[in-house]
C-alpha cells in the first residue's frame, strides 16, 4: 500500500478536540493527518456526560465558552449534524441560605466582569422551571441557552466532517516518538512515520506524554469520572440539574433516560486505559438523587461507566504554542470540562497555526505555567 | 450470613453444587448465590419439585441431579437463592440483590458457575409471539409443567433440539417438523472425531435412540435448511425456509429456534479475564488452566460458563475447581490435591471426549450468525436491525464498542447479552476480517438493573 507520509499538520489524538482542530485546518486547505492510538472519541470525548455549560465556568474560560456556545447553537452548519444539541438551560440549585450566598457571590463575580449570562432566580421561579423539585430548593443560579448534546453523536459528526474535508485518520496505533529534522517533525506510529512542519497535541489525558516528547513540561493527572444511566422514564425535567453544595448532577436525555454524574470517581485500571466503577460512590450519588427527587427511587440504573480525564493542577486546560518556533501546539488537559469548548478550540488552534494569532487571551492556558 | 467467605460460588447448577459439596468437605466457609428459587441450574431445573408423572419424560439423566442437590443441601454451605449478581470486582467483592436489599460480600476466592445461555437466533420474525428458544421451552416444562401449544416446529441445530423434540413427542404434542440448518456435510466433517466419541458410547446410544423416536413419530424432517423466516401477523403462523431445492412452509402455532448454547460471559468479561475464540461453535470462552483458574487472581470458572461441555463435565470441573481453591487457601496439601483430583481428571477427560464430535455435527447455522437481510432485528432492547449495524460499520465503526457508541446496540437492560455476538459477527462479515479481530462488547455494571432506591441503600463491604 502506498502511504502518504508528508502532511502540513499532524494532529495527535482523535478525540473531539483533535477532530475539531483537524476540520478547521482542513477548511484552510491544510493537509492534515490525525493519529489516534485507540479509536476516535473512545475516551472522555465520547463518554462524557454531554453537558454544555457556561454556568459556573472558571472565569478564565468564559470568553472561549461564550464563543463556543454560539457555535453549538449552529453546530449543524459546522458538522452537518445537530449532535443531539438541546438548549434546555442549566440550573444550579440552592437548598439553604448558605447555598444561596455561595451562588449570589458567584453571580456578583461574573457581573463585575461584565457578563450577563448567569442569573439568580428565586424559589418560585425555580419551581416553575423544575416542578419536580417541590420545596427542596430555595433558589438557583441559572444559565439560559446552556444545555446538553450527545457526545457519541458529536464525535461521529466531527470525525465524519473532518474526513469529508480530506483529513486522513489513522486509528489503532499511538505515537511512539517524535523527532525534528530541519523544518519537519517526524512522527512515529507503529511501523510508520509521518512528516509535517506542525504538530498539534490533542492527546487528552495522555497529552503530558506527547508534550514531553516535544520538550514541553506540563502537569497532568489522570482521573476516572463515572456516570450512571437509568431506564427511560416519561419526560419530567428540562434543564440540566446541578447543585451549589451537593453532588447532584443529572439531565434527562431526549430518549427519556437520566444521565447521573457529578464528579463521581471511578477507578483507573493498571494500564491507565480502562476504568472500573466504584459502587460506594454511586450509592452516595443515588442517595442524593433520591433525597431531592424521591419518586425516582424505583427507577432502574441500567449501566454505569467511566471515562478518563486529564486534570491539571489549576483545572484549566493547556492551550497554545509549545516552545517558541518549535511548530508544536497544545490543546489538552481540559480537566473534565472540554466538551463544550471543542468547536472553538478548533478555530483558536487554526488561527494560531495559520495566522500566528488569535482574538482570545490564552495567557492563563500557557503550557509553561507549570515550570518548577 | 457472613461478610467474608473463603469461597463464594455464583450459580447452583451441576458445577456450582459439586464445588460447594467439595469445598465444605475441605472445610472452606462457602456461600452459594443463585438466581433461581431452588438449586439445580438449568439442566436440573426445579428438580426438587419435579412431578412424578413427568418422570418418564424427563429421563434418568435429569434425575441424576437429585442426588447432587441432596448432597448440597446437607453440605452446610450458606445458600442465597433468588440472588441477582449485579457487580463483581477484581477485589473479590460480589455485589448482589437479595430480597430487595443490595449488599456486598467479600470472598477469598470466587467460582463462577453461571452456565451457558441459548444463542439468539435472529431470523426474520424471531420476535413474534409464539417463537422461542428450544431450551427456553424445555425450562418452562421443567419449572412450570408448561407444554407449548402445537403444532410445533423445531428449527436450527444442536443436540438439545433433538432432546426437546423427544420430550414434546412424549408429552403428546404435535410436532409438525424438524428443520435442521446443519446437514450431511457436517456429519462427514465430524467423522474424524467419531473414534473419540466412542469412548462414551452411552451418549451415542442416547442420540441414536432419540433420532429413532423422531423418525418413528413420522415427523417431517429437513436438513441443510436455509433462508429461514417466521411468518405471521400478530403471532407466529408458519416457518418458511428453503430445503430439498425448493421453498417450504410448515404452519405452526409454536416455533422453537435453537442454534446451540454459548457460555454466559457477563461476569468474566466484566472482570476483564482473558478469553479465547472457539471456532467450531463460534463462541468466546475464558482462558482457564486445567483447574478452572482464570487469568485474574482469585477468580475461577467451572461448568459451561467456561466452554459448553454438558452437565457431567461441569460437575467434575466444579469438584476440581474446589480442590484447587482449597489448596490455594491452604486447606489441602499438594499431595492431597493430586490424589483427590486424579480420578476426577480422568472422569472429566472421558466426559469431554464426545464434544469435538457433537460440536462438528451441530455447527450453528450461518444465517443465525449473520442475518443476511437488513430488516432482521438484532438488538431487541434498542430495536436495531442488521441494516443499522451495517450502516454504522459503513460509517467507520470497527468494533462492537464503536457500533454501540454510534447506534446504542447493547446499551439496553440486557447489556448486550442478546445482541453482542450477532453484532460482532455482522462487523466481521462486513469488514471481511476474522471475528477475533473485531473484539467484543465491553460489559458495564450493573449486570442486572438495580433501582436508584436499592443502590442508595447498598450495604457496603467493610
Amino acid at each position: 500500500m502506498n502511504v502518504d507520509t508528508q502532511f502540513d499538520v499532524v494532529v495527535i489524538g482523535g478525540g473531539l478536540q483533535g477532530c475539531s482542530v483537524a476540520l478547521h485546518l482542513a477548511h484552510e486547505k491544510k493537509r492534515v493527518l490525525i493519529i489516534e492510538r485507540d479509536s476516535c472519541g473512545q475516551h472522555a470525548s465520547g463518554v462524557n456526560a454531554g453537558g454544555l455549560r457556561r454556568l459556573n465556568r472558571l472565569v478564565e474560560e468564559i470568553p472561549l465558552s461564550m464563543a463556543a456556545q454560539k457555535m453549538w447553537h449552529d453546530i449543524e452548519s459546522l458538522v452537518g449534524s445537530d449532535c443531539g444539541f438541546r438548549p434546555t438551560g442549566q440550573v444550579r440549585i440552592a437548598s439553604n441560605q448558605e447555598d444561596l450566598a455561595t451562588l449570589e457571590e458567584r453571580a456578583q463575580k461574573t457581573r463585575l466582569l461584565g457578563y450577563r449570562h448567569e442569573e439568580m432566580i428565586n424559589a418560585e421561579a425555580l419551581r416553575k422551571m423544575v416542578p419536580a423539585i417541590g420545596n427542596r430548593g430555595v433558589g438557583a443560579l441559572i444559565c439560559r441557552g446552556d444545555g446538553f448534546a450527545d457526545p457519541a453523536l458529536t464525535c461521529l459528526a466531527f470525525r465524519l466532517r473532518a474526513e469529508d474535508l480530506g483529513v486522513t485518520i489513522r486509528q489503532g496505533s499511538g505515537v511512539s516518538a517524535i523527532e525534528k529534522n530541519n523544518q519537519n517533525w517526524r512522527v512515529y506510529t507503529g511501523a510508520h512515520s509521518f512528516d509535517a512542519p506542525t504538530i498539534v497535541n490533542c492527546a487528552g489525558a495522555w497529552g503530558d506524554r506527547i508534550a514531553a516528547m516535544a520538550g514541553d513540561h506540563s502537569s497532568l493527572k489522570k482521573t476516572a469520572l463515572a456516570l450512571m444511566v437509568t431506564a427511560r422514564l416519561p419526560h419530567f425535567i428540562d434543564p440540566v440539574i446541578g447543585h451549589a453544595s451537593r453532588k447532584l448532577s443529572f439531565k434527562q436525555m431526549s430518549n427519556g433516560t437520566l444521565v447521573i454524574g457529578g464528579a463521581l470517581k471511578g477507578i483507573l485500571t493498571e494500564n491507565q486505559k480502562d476504568t472500573l466503577i466504584d459502587f460506594p460512590q454511586m450509592k452516595e450519588s443515588a442517595e442524593t438523587v433520591c433525597s431531592f427527587f424521591p419518586f425516582l427511587k424505583d427507577l432502574p440504573v441500567v449501566r454505569c461507566w467511566a471515562g478518563i480525564e486529564g486534570m491539571t493542577p489549576d483545572k484549566l486546560p493547556i492551550i497554545g504554542p509549545g516552545k517558541a518556533g518549535s511548530g508544536v501546539f497544545h490543546a489538552f488537559g481540559f480537566s473534565a470540562h472540554g466538551y463544550q469548548l471543542a468547536p472553538i478550540i478548533g478555530r483558536v488552534m487554526t488561527d494560531l497555526i495559520c495566522r500566528g494569532k488569535t482574538e482570545f487571551d490564552l495567557e492563563a492556558f500557557r503550557i509553561n505555567r507549570f515550570l518548577p | 450470613m457472613k461478610s467474608l467467605y473463603d469461597l463464594v460460588i455464583i450459580g447452583a447448577g451441576p458445577a456450582g453444587l459439586a464445588a460447594a459439596v467439595a469445598a465444605r468437605d475441605f472445610g472452606l466457609s462457602t456461600l452459594v448465590l443463585d438466581e433461581q428459587q431452588i438449586p439445580g441450574g438449568q439442566i436440573y431445573r426445579s428438580i426438587e419439585k419435579a412431578l412424578t408423572e413427568n418422570t418418564p419424560v424427563l429421563g434418568k439423566d435429569y434425575f441424576h441431579g437429585q442426588k447432587l442437590v441432596e448432597r448440597f443441601r446437607q453440605a452446610g454451605a450458606d445458600y442465597l437463592p433468588e440472588a441477582t449478581i449485579w457487580d463483581l470486582g477484581r477485589d473479590l467483592i460480589v455485589s448482589c440483590l437479595v430480597d430487595n436489599q443490595a449488599r456486598q460480600i467479600r470472598a477469598r476466592h470466587i467460582l463462577i458457575a453461571v452456565g451457558a445461555m441459548e444463542r439468539p437466533v435472529p431470523i426474520p420474525g424471531w420476535t413474534l409471539p409464539g417463537v422461542m428458544g428450544a431450551a427456553a421451552a424445555d425450562i418452562l416444562f421443567k419449572s412450570c409443567d408448561m407444554i407449548p401449544e402445537g403444532p410445533v416446529v423445531l428449527a436450527g441445530s444442536g443436540p438439545l433440539q433433538l432432546l426437546v423434540a423427544c420430550r414434546l413427542i412424549d408429552n403428546g404434542v404435535k410436532v409438525a417438523g424438524m428443520v435442521e440448518t446443519n446437514g450431511f456435510g457436517d456429519n462427514l466433517k465430524a467423522l474424524p472425531h467419531f473414534p473419540g466419541a466412542l469412548r462414551v458410547p452411552h451418549y451415542l446410544i442416547k442420540g441414536l435412540s432419540m433420532l429413532w423416536k423422531v423418525r418413528q413419530a413420522g415427523i417431517p424432517a429437513f436438513r441443510n435448511a436455509t433462508n429461514l423466516r417466521v411468518e405471521g401477523d400478530e403471532s407466529a403462523e408458519a416457518l418458511c425456509f428453503d430445503a430439498r431445492g425448493k421453498a417450504q412452509k410448515i404452519p405452526a402455532k409454536t416455533i422453537l429456534l435453537h442454534e446451540g448454547v454459548v457460555p454466559n460471559l457477563q461476569l468474566t468479561r466484566l472482570l476483564g479475564c482473558e478469553h479465547q475464540w472457539y471456532e467450531p461453535q463460534r463462541y468466546w470462552k475464558p482462558v482457564l488452566d486445567s483447574w478452572g483458574q482464570t487469568s485474574v487472581n482469585g477468580i475461577s470458572v467451572a461448568g459451561d460458563a467456561g466452554g459448553v461441555f454438558g452437565a457431567k463435565t461441569a460437575e467434575a470441573a466444579g469438584h476440581l475447581a474446589a480442590i484447587d481453591i482449597s489448596s490455594r487457601l491452604q486447606a489441602l496439601s499438594a499431595q492431597e490435591k493430586a490424589s483427590a483430583a486424579a480420578p476426577l481428571l480422568k472422569e472429566r477427560a472421558r466426559e469431554m471426549s464426545i464434544r469435538p464430535f457433537l460440536d462438528t455435527v451441530f455447527p450453528p447455522g450461518r444465517q443465525a450468525l449473520v442475518p443476511p437481510g437488513n430488516e432482521t432485528l438484532v438488538c431487541r432492547c434498542e430495536e436495531l436491525t442488521a441494516g443499522q449495524i451495517r450502516e454504522a460499520v459503513a460509517l467507520g465503526a470497527l468494533s462492537p464498542g464503536q457500533v454501540k457508541a454510534q447506534t446504542r446496540a447493547g446499551m439496553g437492560p440486557c447489556q448486550g447479552r442478546m445482541c453482542g455476538l450477532t453484532v460482532a459477527e455482522i462487523i466481521a462479515a462486513s469488514r471481511q476480517v476474522p471475528l477475533a479481530e473485531v473484539g467484543h462488547l465491553r460489559v458495564r455494571p450493573p449486570l442486572k438493573p438495580i433501582t436508584l432506591g436499592q443502590l442508595a441503600k447498598l450495604e457496603i463491604a467493610e
